[in-house]
């Protein structure tokens, strides 16, 4: 059966987590992702899950902590500011190597900023946002079949690798409606003899921590854990290479801003302009070795964001500088038009750096 | 005939323990010293322990056992 | 015949507190009261940030270390994960009442099902002795050396009174650790506490007025009579609700 079902982009992350498994949701009400928590707090219910509405964003993602320490599925969903509040937890996720399941709807910022789209929060996913050394796994969905099958892939990727797997969404993909597949769902199962579910008087007791006081001890954890990250980096890296074969200018964009650059590749296209797009779905890991093979063959990198160019440094270390990176952007909740992305991509060809 | 036994390796010498003892029987030996560096606790005269655990009841680290 | 030793639910180590803290012997009344209610093997506790943030390392039963202030909202993850578990957390007053005030005041709320203790001796102890939500006015503190002056920086946070004034929770006690008679009445109302979680009546909390000899600058015996002169008179000991009990009256 492969059933198309007509959802929202939130609705679908919000469908997608209960099929994978998860029955705990715990949120506080934020623009534009509250279909995710009305939608939670519609079916859990009904199947013996559990939402609860926490009394903040704190209390929220140290509530998903207490299950994904006891053992089971659990997500959280906000937006950009609630996010900033989440970062402690985060954290502390990271520092007990607990899985779980974080969704950002994007929108503008900083300080309150606005509720339209964004990707402002790029730098917040992907280097980390709370204290310490750590990573997340950040996947950037750029239509709502990819919501759906980014959830259940986040759920999977968390509990491998016993970390958080984050959506790194935005304002638009959150609330468009596409056709969904939601027919071929496949989870994984993972083992997990470190939670905390009672020893039930057969084994030593579990301990759920991130307080080491012994440096030693810390470090030895902390480069335990990047001996992980750098196995994600290896195994785990998702990209989207689109007209890249022949390409000579490489548009780089993920989720929403993705799908404007395609419609102004194809026009470039049209115009004879050998253009092709880069699109990580994995933010981190970064898709570095896509984009320094891409710097072999294309003469310019052109980043396009809803942001003021946070990727752009990602792409220059990736590519080692070897090629210009230029910026097409907007910020503060406007979105690029194609023919903005045009015109940055025929001000390219022309050998200027747009 | 009760008998109260200090674990006194682990005694931090509070006097807690002294303190609450109805018989007086209690003192911190301050010519001793444990490994952690405190004079412990010590009965002088367990014949006249009655058994309350008292004793026990107060010390904070659960040093002190009471027998009967 | 045995008639007092360690309980079972504490690990058999050493207890890093300071001479004559009377947290060990709240440990050990949590301990006893698992104990004696058989719920060990299905028990998870919550430490705090504070003096018991290595209180993971105390109990014999499954435990997780939460963030500063968070142990409700963490024990409320937890509870839900597997109602049939035991949950309790273990905090301070700095972590219950100062920081985490908002995780406190809507686990009570939700009357969710789980035991707090509350340990409040009206000072952070962990960081040096500072101001704490609970210092006493004219307390000195480091960061009160002059003493808590109520005009300047507020009120102590009288939790038990607090939350007893919600319809949500099932139990409030406020008792103390300063002498046999009173440690006894407080572990009892701590076995309640974890009774009421047995029988799913909810949400208790048992405040216990505590000491802190070292950065009260007091010997340990001099530190409980102050606490028996001046935080007790301020904290009057009592159970603040108890909507079993309530309700049983309002029958008759």
């Amino acid at each position: 059966m492969s059933e198309k079902v007509l959802m929202k982009g939130n609705e679908a992350i919000a469908e997608a987590a209960i099929l994978a498994g998860c029955r705990h949701y715990f949120g506080y009400p934020i623009t534009p992702q509250t279909e995710i928590a009305a939608y939670m707090a519609k079916k859990m219910p009904k199947i013996g899950g559990c939402f609860l509405q926490a009394e903040s964003e704190i209390a929220a993602i140290n509530m998903v902590y207490g299950v994904a320490g006891a053992g089971k599925r659990v997500m959280t969903s906000s937006s950009s500011p609630g996010i900033s509040l989440k970062s402690e937890g985060l954290s502390y996720l990271a520092g007990s190597d607990l899985p779980a399941l974080v969704v950002n709807v994007q929108r503008g910022g900083p300080g309150l900023g606005g509720i339209q789209p964004s990707q402002s929060d790029y730098f917040q996913a992907t280097k980390g946002g709370g204290h310490g050394d750590y990573k997340m796994i950040v996947l950037a969905p750029s239509s709502v079949q990819e919501m759906a099958s980014l959830t259940v892939k986040g759920f999977d990727l968390a509990d491998k690798y016993r970390m958080t797997a984050m959506i790194l969404a935005d304002g638009t993909t959150g609330q468009m409606m596409e056709p969904v597949n939601l027919s071929e769902v496949e989870v994984q199962h993972y083992e997990k003899p470190w939670a905390v579910t009672g020893t039930k008087m057969e084994r030593p007791h579990n301990i759920v921590n991130s307080l080491f006081l012994e440096p030693e001890e810390l470090e030895k954890n902390n480069f335990a854990r990047f001996e992980r990250y750098k196995q994600i980096e290896e195994n785990e890296v998702m990209v989207e290479e689109y007209l890249m074969d022949d390409a000579e200018l490489c548009v780089v964009a993920f989720g929403i801003a993705a799908r404007v650059s395609k419609n102004a590749i194809n026009e470039a296209r049209k115009k004879g302009i050998k253009v092709g797009l880069i699109r990580p779905i994995t933010l981190w890991p970064f898709p570095k070795k896509t984009l320094l093979a891409a710097a072999e063959h294309v003469k310019q990198f052109i980043s396009v964001e809803l942001n003021m160019g946070q990727m752009v440094e990602d792409i220059e270390l990736a590519t080692r500088c070897k090629r210009p990176v230029t910026l097409c952007n907007r910020t503060g909740g406007m979105i690029p038009s194609p023919a903005q992305v045009l015109a940055a991509i025929e001000e390219a060809d022309k050998g200027g750096q747009a | 005939m009760p008998k109260v036994t200090f674990r006194t390796d682990w005694c931090k010498g509070c006097g807690l323990c002294a303190m609450v003892c109805p018989k007086q029987i209690i003192v911190i030996a301050k010519d001793k010293i444990n490994q952690k560096g405190h004079s412990p606790a010590e009965i002088t005269d367990q014949s006249k322990c009655i058994g309350c655990a008292f004793c026990a009841t107060m010390c904070p680290d659960c040093i002190i056992k009471v027998e009967k | 015949m045995v008639v007092f030793e360690k309980p079972k639910s504490l690990c058999d180590v050493p207890l890093h507190y300071c001479p004559g803290c009377t947290h060990g012997i709240i440990h050990r009344l949590v301990a006893e009261a698992i104990d004696e209610l058989g719920i060990e093997g299905k028990t998870i506790g919550v430490a705090p940030v504070g003096c018991a943030v290595m209180a993971y390392n105390y109990f014999n039963c499954d435990m997780v270390e939460a963030a500063h202030g968070r142990a409700p909202a963490v024990a409320t993850g937890i509870k839900r994960a597997d109602p049939e578990n035991i949950v309790f957390s273990y905090q301070g007053d700095g972590d219950l009442a100062s920081i985490g005030t908002a995780e406190t005041v809507h686990a009570a709320t939700r009357n969710e099902n789980i035991t707090v203790i509350f340990v409040n001796n009206a000072i952070y102890g962990m960081t040096g002795g500072q101001m704490a939500p609970t210092t006493l006015p004219g307390q000195v503190t480091q960061t009160s050396p002059y003493g808590r002056d109520v005009n300047h920086c507020g009120y102590p946070v009288k939790i038990s009174e607090m939350l007893s004034q919600l319809e949500g929770p099932e139990y409030i006690e406020r008792v103390a650790v300063n002498n046999v008679k009173n440690i006894r009445a407080a572990k009892k109302a701590i076995k309640k506490a974890f009774q009421n979680q047995v029988e799913g009546k909810g949400f208790s909390l048992i405040e216990v007025i505590s000491s802190c000899p070292t950065n009260w600058g007091l010997s340990p015996e001099k530190a409980l009579q102050w606490l028996e002169e001046n935080m007790i008179p301020y904290y009057p000991l009592g159970v603040y609700k108890d909507r079993t009990a309530q309700k049983e009256a309002e029958a008759k």
